[in-house]
């Protein structure tokens, strides 16, 4: 087992070095890529099944005894992130060669975008098992690194501007992080989760206080929280679609879990924290109301992106098993459901050249197909049943309502209301895009030369299975929550997570 | 002397506020400037963070002082690379920044001008594509 853990980070790793290496072969890249993808995807799974075996599963890597070592770690609810996030890398991975095969290569420099990509899967890899505070932060900076090379390929000067915000607002958290890292170290005189979650009870409370809203906010600004969402509707919709989709999925959804690790092991609160109560409830308005305000579909996406976030929030906010539950339960739905939108809006813009609102139209005759894809995925990010996004809201609505507190009931409603908003969003899409005629301004449809034919039906495959990934999300429901509500327990019950990590330290 | 030095915390409190006061600027090699800045600050908070100096932190090394905590030591290294490569990652951004926009200064948001241009015009409700304000304002 302790050979299998390092491998979600390593491989990824090792395969982006070999396509640094072999960046002029494109035929190579083009099976190396997806080929590490699933070596990677094949070692989540492995370390599922491990995890489903001995529960908490702890590596230290260079032999070093726990608190001073670097620690690896995968619970339940990394174990399923892992698998989930690495099929949507896998997923997406393939949807991009299948264009490369025609555009994205021939219109970019030869193998920066493999190479790149195999980074930020293993960037997000670490993520979900770093065991300590500073490899959490090394995580964060391999993923964003890559993010911003992925962001800045074939820049138009638009992208460039965009890119630019999101590298500084990116690292502008990041140096947040490290010092409220130094502060923590500083404070508790470690960085291991495991230690720290002993250590910092014992400090005194205004400490406590201070170091945990620091952390909320670096994470905050990472996962776009409203009011540091600023960045996301901005930077997002710039960068190529298939980037936007990889984005979308992960990057946000890796600082949301981060948020939920720190908060659960390191700060736990026994009732639950109103800011962040508020703080939910401000970024599903926000984000829900922007959807609807905005014409172009990529910004339409991103700010449900930001509207959803802030149900997960909402979830950890409770600080309850219940709450928890429905909060993981979410994260696994919205990384495939937000993966599978912006493919879709991938393959409109493949087939229609255009993105904007104002003038699409007739999508519904254009392409049956592309009409079906869409609309799973977008009736389930507005939760209607008998979706996975209707699962996971009832999830998270059973959390608020048996919270028994005044405040989380009124979040209650307010999630309610974002949920109608985000399905006048989605059908407002419906409406003026796929089912209005074409209307008179529309340009013509570009040359279908960057795209091959086999390369569209490709990425026509690649998207029909992750719509039909978000299906099996909700008809394995029962055995998902199950693992999620025992996953949640762990979070709020952290003792096993301690003993797997601190087991055999030096005093 | 078991606290940390008093000229470090005030370094790292002036690293910081010229940090994100260049970071606010609108020239893209100041926003650089500005978070190198910001990344020695950082870095500082780290080594201050691992208390007062001390001997060389070495295993079965024989030294009269209180051993120096190696592990802050250890993550600053780190984090100085880090900041390295985004620091010429920045540069190289600003670099192709100015040879595609022929300017060194943070662009306006596309939306936010058009915004503001229909706001002065007082036509809320017209359809931003009729006239689009951007043409006529360059």
């Amino acid at each position: 087992m302790n050979v299998l853990l390092p491998l979600p980070f390593a491989l990824p790793l090792l395969g982006a070095a070999l396509a640094m290496i072999s960046r002029r072969r494109r035929f190579w890249l083009r099976v190396l890529a997806p080929l590490v993808g699933a070596g990677a995807v094949a070692a989540c799974v492995a370390v599922l099944v491990a995890v489903a075996r001995e529960g908490v599963v702890a590596v230290q890597v260079g032999g070093w005894a726990a608190p001073f070592g670097i620690t690896l770690v995968a619970d339940r609810l990394s174990a399923l992130l892992l698998v989930v996030s690495s099929t949507v890398l896998l997923a997406i991975m393939l949807h991009a060669v299948a264009e490369g095969a025609g555009a994205l290569e021939r219109r970019s420099e030869p193998g920066v975008f493999h190479p790149a990509y195999l980074a930020l899967t293993a960037g997000v890899g670490l993520v979900f098992l770093a065991g300590d505070l500073f490899n959490l932060f090394v995580a964060f900076e391999v993923m964003l690194a890559s993010s911003y090379v992925l962001m800045t390929l074939q820049p138009t000067a638009e992208r460039l501007r965009a890119s630019m915000t999101y590298t500084v607002v990116s690292l502008t958290s990041s140096i947040m992080f490290l010092t409220a890292l130094g502060l923590t170290y500083a404070a508790a005189g470690t960085v291991n989760l495991a230690d720290l979650s002993e250590r910092v009870p014992a400090l005194p409370a205004g400490t406590r206080t201070a170091l945990g809203l620091l952390f909320l906010v670096v994470f905050g600004i990472k996962g776009a929280i409203v009011p540091m969402h600023l960045w996301l509707p901005d930077a997002y919709p710039a960068a190529l679609t298939k980037v936007t989709a990889v984005f979308a999925a992960l990057l946000t959804k890796a600082a949301v879990y981060a948020l939920i690790r720190v908060e659960t092991l390191v700060f736990p609160r026994e009732h639950g924290s109103w800011v962040m109560l508020v703080l939910a409830a401000g970024t599903m308005v926000v984000g829900t109301l922007g959807a609807l305000a905005n014409d172009d579909i990529h910004r339409v996406f991103s700010f449900t992106l930001v509207g959803h976030i802030g149900y997960m929030l909402f979830g950890l906010a409770l600080f309850s098993v219940a709450g928890l539950t429905g909060a993981i339960l979410y994260l696994v739905h919205h990384i495939v459901v937000q993966a599978t939108l912006f493919l879709v809006s991938d393959l409109i813009q493949a087939r229609t050249g255009e993105t904007s609102l104002h003038r699409l139209g007739g999508l519904a005759r254009l392409s049956a197909l592309i009409a079906v894809l869409f609309f799973i995925p977008a009736m389930s990010v507005s939760g209607v049943p008998p979706t996975s996004g209707f699962v996971a809201k009832l999830a998270l609505f059973q959390a608020g309502l048996g919270s028994g507190r005044p405040l989380a009931y009124a979040v209650t409603g307010v999630a309610v209301l974002a949920s109608l908003l985000t399905l006048m969003a989605m059908a407002r899409i419906w409406a003026l895009g796929f089912w209005r005629p074409r209307p008179a301004e529309a340009g013509e449809p570009p040359p279908s030369e960057p795209y091959t034919r086999g390369g569209v039906r490709v990425m026509q495959a690649v998207t029909a299975v992750m719509v039909a990934g978000g299906l099996l999300i909700a008809v394995f429901a029962g055995p998902l929550s199950s693992w999620s509500a025992r996953a949640a327990a762990d979070l709020v019950e952290p003792s096993a997570y301690r003993r797997a990590v601190l087991d055999g330290r030096t005093p | 002397m078991t606290g940390p030095a008093l000229v470090l915390v005030l370094t790292v409190a002036v690293l910081f506020a010229a940090g994100f006061d260049l970071l606010m600027q609108r020239s893209l090699i100041r926003v650089v400037v500005g978070f190198m800045l910001l990344g020695h600050g950082a870095n500082l908070v780290l080594l201050l963070a691992g208390g007062a100096a001390g001997g060389p932190p070495l295993l079965g090394g024989e030294s009269r002082l209180t051993m120096a905590d190696p592990l802050p030591q250890a993550m600053a290294l780190t984090a100085i690379v880090i900041t390295f490569g985004v620091t010429a990652f920045l540069l190289a951004l600003a670099y192709r920044s100015r040879r595609l926009l022929g300017e060194d200064e943070v662009q306006d948001d596309v939306e936010d001008r058009r915004i503001c241009a229909e706001r002065r015009r007082g036509s809320w409700d017209a359809p931003p594509e009729r006239h689009d304000p951007l043409e006529e304002d360059e």
